[in-house]
């Protein structure tokens, strides 16, 4: 029996005296899924996506990622967790605006303590496989949308992540820079990539997920597996 | 509630941080400034200030009472150019002994006074009360008595009947007027049998603020009087120099250190005000999209910093005022006046300064957001503008250092007018301490330079013989031949002995000069023994002096030059070879006894002086020593150390305060920087924590981005500090009258200096520890919302 990628067991959410971000959800990922996470606004979609990454703890139940229980981790142990096994991609793409984007690609693995000599040999990889190694020594300002969040994702993956966690990836993207996106998505699943996608793209879902669960009140009301196989787009 | 007052208020609650540091470093900033003012403002003509408070005496007589009569010396108030008088008072002088302690006490100047006021020397009490009754005394603060000399009992054992007093008050008498006060019915107990004891009249004269006009009214006074009475005047033009004499090595000190609590305090409020608006241009523009206006939002935001600023000030006097009254009463003791604490216009001054400060930055920083496009201030305010410091962040980005660190040194550059304001205020931090350490250490080595007491054993022809208990330590026993012999051969015989020599004191007339100079004549060489020259030698011959920088001053002499010392009748030339570090503010000469054995071939050796060679135990030697001496009535005794004087402690004590507060202030700018640049830079914490950065590396990046400021104004300001130190310390000494040598003035040593300047790194880290830790608990998630 295959280990799962991801476990939630019993998960609940609260902040303060509201009701709860997340209800008691029990949920499981296996090895090499693209999930998509559906629902409206205050779903509970990110916090379910936060609680994985570990920037958040659960106020009850266990979440365990690649063995790992997530809940139990404390500050420093949740950063070492993230840089291990964990590459996140944001609706605002997050890069630093200091840095060039061969430096914000390079961070993760130098914060892991990998020398600037080898991490560069690796973010260079990405940047040419992403098709952005061209703008290497260029400030992130300077990028497209679509530009932006590739290096995003070259940064996610600086790492060779168990889990790619993707944040409404195409979100603050056009049409033809999420386009761009969802063909990168679908050829890092493609190639093995466990996938967590947070959306609210009906289309992006679709053409990236084999998976979708919707959130709503912070509920799964609904996981559905798709019998298709997201193929490489290119 | 209007809409404005709910702004202020939201405003002022929701930042809790900013309003905390906002309130501390005010406070912090209005404590120093008060305190510094205070100093600036006991240091202002400390003499001239108690002399006019106490209404002085220009003139200070003693007159027989064998001669003259009280009826006559009231009539004295009449002479010409007499504005008010004071007396008679009978006085008596006479030699107490402590009798608790059973100790003798210097002699006493002792006026019969039934009350501290009148026209002229109005006597502050610093303790206790003023004499009511017989058996009571007050004595003067500066007179040997101990800090808390009330209720001892003197005990005068020469006089009939033994008579006992207890002191019941301290007084202190800017003018110098008596060394003790007692009901005017009680001079007589105190005055020897057969003396015809004496009266005290005190005068103020319309002119006197020359030495003609003072000897003018001592005339007038006189002719009245009758000369033959006078038996010694004082004029206040001679107290007052005294009196600045004794402090004017610590004043510019003391004005140095109360300058840059001001300008300390100035900047502080400046970049915490400014900084505090600067950042909050986007809610200024949020604020402007709602429909404030211009002059709305400024008035918001001077509202804003000036709700916590004010607590601050608040806080910031009470505490101020607290910390002030033992510093004041401290300088006192040290300027030998009396004043009432704080003042009440240095409060006000330092209130109205801080809330105008604090109003004028406030709104200099809202005027700017609130003129500011309100698309532009909702846009900017939050970030850095990008493309500033790429250049540091590419180069950083190279150095082989952890890349939380490389990170963080890169940061100051993207935020070059913040990075400059934490300069400044750990510059002038480091600049404070630089002065401060420089200062101890020059008061240090001029306190070690008027000791001369390197020696290791001393015998003093002072002290009693061994066994024979307590006596009058007044006069030094008159040594024979035989007794000089003996001594010498004792310590010359003595195994361990090293360097040695002898000192006697007597005085000289100098050619030119009124009055008499003290000599110190010297048997060996003693120019081991501390004695720190200024320029020129150490005499090494007979026919040689060495003196102070006050002799060649005062008789206009210089290296080189010869004078004429005269000693019953006998003119001795001696040639200036050397000018010594050791302030005084009387003449004297230190010159080879062999010199005078003509004049004085009795000149007895008031103390000898050894050195040990290397690696003698002391008990050892003076076991020996003393055993070999046992026979002459001599002992030797190991050199005590005279520790620092109780003004070198107090000036210790508030460079430490100063110091301590200053760099306390600094450090709260540092914080509040630090503050606000994380705040601002929440996201970037976060997504550095969403990569993988742990909470250490984030306190070593928020660290990292102050370390090369930290350094930066390290290095300045101890740049600056010994500038200052260089500037300050020679306008000390030529204020106390001596000029001061290279130990005195160049005081830091390589390393001292180095481990300043990491003080710079030091202030920067502490101000910046709290702020890291706050970055490196800040919840992930929570950064990446703030957007």
């Amino acid at each position: 029996m295959t280990v799962p990628a991801i476990e939630l067991h019993d998960v609940t959410r609260r902040y303060d005296d509201g009701p709860p971000a997340l209800h008691d959800t029990t949920l499981s990922i296996a090895p090499g899924e693209a999930v998509a996470v559906l629902g409206p606004s205050g779903s509970g979609k990110s916090t379910l996506l936060n609680l994985i990454a570990g920037l958040d703890r659960p106020s009850g139940g266990t979440v365990t990622v690649d063995g790992v229980r997530v809940d139990k981790l404390n500050e420093a142990g949740s950063a070492r967790y993230r840089r291990d096994k964990i590459g996140m991609v944001f609706q605002f793409f997050n890069l630093l605006d200091d840095l060039t984007v061969l430096d914000n690609v390079v961070l993760p693995a130098q914060l892991s303590g990998m020398t600037r000599s080898a991490a560069r040999l690796r973010a260079e990889e990405l940047l040419d496989a992403l098709g952005v190694a061209r703008h290497a020594a260029a400030y992130p300002g300077r990028l497209s949308g679509g530009e932006r969040q590739r290096v995003a994702v070259a940064r996610a993956l600086m790492n060779r992540p168990t889990l790619l966690l993707a944040d409404e990836p195409t979100g603050a993207l056009d049409t033809a820079s999420g386009d761009e996106v969802k063909r990168l998505l679908n050829d890092l699943h493609a190639d093995g990539q466990t996938i967590v996608l947070v959306t609210h793209d009906l289309a992006l879902a679709e053409s990236c997920a084999t998976r979708t669960i919707r959130l709503v009140d912070g509920r799964v009301v609904a996981d559905n597996t798709r019998a298709v196989t997201v193929g490489r787009a290119r | 509630m209007s809409a404005m007052a709910r702004v202020v208020r939201a405003g002022v609650a929701r930042r809790r941080v900013q309003t905390v540091v906002i309130g501390l470093a005010t406070m912090m900033a209005v404590t120093a400034a008060v305190l510094g003012g205070s100093l600036l403002a006991a240091s202002s003509g400390p003499f001239d200030r108690a002399f006019a408070q106490q209404h002085g005496a220009h003139l200070t007589t003693q007159f027989d009472a064998a001669k003259t009569t009280a009826a006559r010396l009231t009539a004295s108030a009449r002479a010409d150019g007499v504005i008010a008088s004071a007396g008679p008072f009978p006085t008596a002088t006479a030699t107490p002994r402590d009798a608790a302690a059973d100790i003798d006490l210097p002699p006493m100047t002792i006026v019969g006074r039934a009350t501290p006021g009148g026209e002229v020397d109005r006597v502050p009490l610093s303790q206790g009360r003023w004499v009511n009754g017989p058996g009571q005394i007050v004595v003067a603060a500066d007179y040997p008595l101990g800090p808390s000399p009330l209720d001892t009992v003197l005990r005068f054992p020469d006089l009939p009947g033994q008579p006992a007093l207890t002191v019941v008050g301290v007084a202190r008498s800017v003018s110098r007027t008596g060394d003790a006060w007692v009901s005017p019915s009680e001079v007589a107990a105190l005055t020897a049998p057969g003396a015809a004891g004496g009266y005290q009249m005190l005068y103020r004269f319309a002119e006197a603020s020359t030495a003609a006009h003072v000897d003018r009214g001592q005339a007038a006074v006189v002719a009245l009087v009758g000369s033959p009475a006078l038996a010694g005047a004082q004029s206040w033009l001679t107290v007052k120099d005294a009196n600045e004499r004794e402090v004017a090595l610590f004043l510019p000190f003391l004005l140095a250190f109360g300058v840059l609590g001001l300008v300390m305090s100035v900047l502080v409020v400046g970049t915490v005000i400014a900084g505090a608006v600067g950042t909050a241009t986007r809610r200024i523009g949020v604020l402007k999209a709602i429909g404030f206006t211009p002059a709305q939002v400024v008035r918001a935001y001077v509202a804003q910093a000036l709700t916590p600023a004010a607590v601050g000030i608040a806080a910031g006097v009470v505490a101020g005022n607290l910390l002030a009254i033992p510093v004041l009463a401290d300088t006192d003791q040290l300027y030998g006046t009396t004043t009432a604490g704080v003042t009440w216009w240095t409060d006000a001054v330092v209130v109205a300064g801080a809330l105008g400060m604090v109003a004028l930055t406030a709104w200099a920083a809202a005027l700017r957001a609130g003129r500011l496009r309100t698309i532009d201030a909702i846009a900017v305010g939050r970030r850095p503008r990008p493309g500033r410091g790429q250049w540091a962040a590419r180069l950083t980005a190279r150095l082989p250092l952890p890349r939380p660190v490389s990170l963080g040194l890169a940061h100051p550059f993207a935020r070059p007018a913040r990075a400059a304001a934490v300069l400044a205020a750990i510059m002038f931090g480091a600049t404070t301490v630089t002065f401060a350490v420089g200062v101890a250490a020059s008061l240090n080595q001029v306190q070690l330079a008027k000791d001369h007491a390197a020696a290791d054993v001393i015998i003093d022809t002072f002290a009693p013989p061994p066994g024979a208990g307590p006596a009058p330590n007044t006069k030094p026993r008159v040594l024979s031949a035989d007794d000089t012999a003996k001594i010498t051969t004792a310590i010359q015989a003595q195994p361990g002995t090293g360097k040695y020599y002898s000192v006697a004191t007597t005085r000289v007339a100098v050619a030119g000069m009124t009055g008499s100079a003290r000599l110190d004549a010297f048997t060996g060489d003693a120019s081991w023994d501390g004695y720190e020259m200024v320029s020129g030698r150490w005499f090494t011959r007979p026919g040689e002096a060495a003196v102070p920088s006050t002799f060649l001053t005062a008789t206009g002499t210089r290296i080189g030059d010869s004078i004429v010392l005269t000693d019953h009748g006998k003119a001795m030339p001696v040639r200036i070879v050397g000018e010594v570090l050791h302030p005084t503010n009387n003449l004297l000469v230190f010159a080879d006894a062999a010199t005078f054995a003509a004049t004085k071939p009795n000149l007895t050796a008031a103390s000898y002086h050894i050195r040990l060679a290397d690696g003698v135990d002391v008990t050892r030697y003076l076991t020996g020593l003393n055993s070999a001496l046992a026979t002459s009535g001599f002992t030797a005794e190991p050199q005590r150390s005279t520790g620092s004087s109780g003004t070198i402690v107090l000036l210790d004590a508030l460079a430490a305060l100063l110091t301590l507060m200053l760099v306390a202030v600094a450090a709260m700018g540092v914080l509040n920087m630090v503050v606000l640049d994380t705040r601002e830079r929440v996201r970037d914490l976060g997504i550095h924590k969403a990569l993988g950065m742990t909470p250490r590396q984030t306190i070593a990046m928020v660290i990292a981005s102050v370390a090369v400021t930290g350094l930066a104004g390290g290095a300045i300001g101890v740049a600056i500090g010994v500038a200052v130190h260089r500037a300050v310390t020679p306008a000390m000494g030529q204020a106390a009258g001596t000029n001061l040598p290279a130990s005195v003035t160049d005081v830091y040593q390589p390393t001292t200096l180095l481990l300043l300047g990491l003080g710079g790194l030091l202030i920067a880290g502490a101000g910046a520890f709290l702020p890291a830790g706050w970055a490196a608990r800040t919840r992930t998630a929570v950064a990446l919302r703030t957007e």
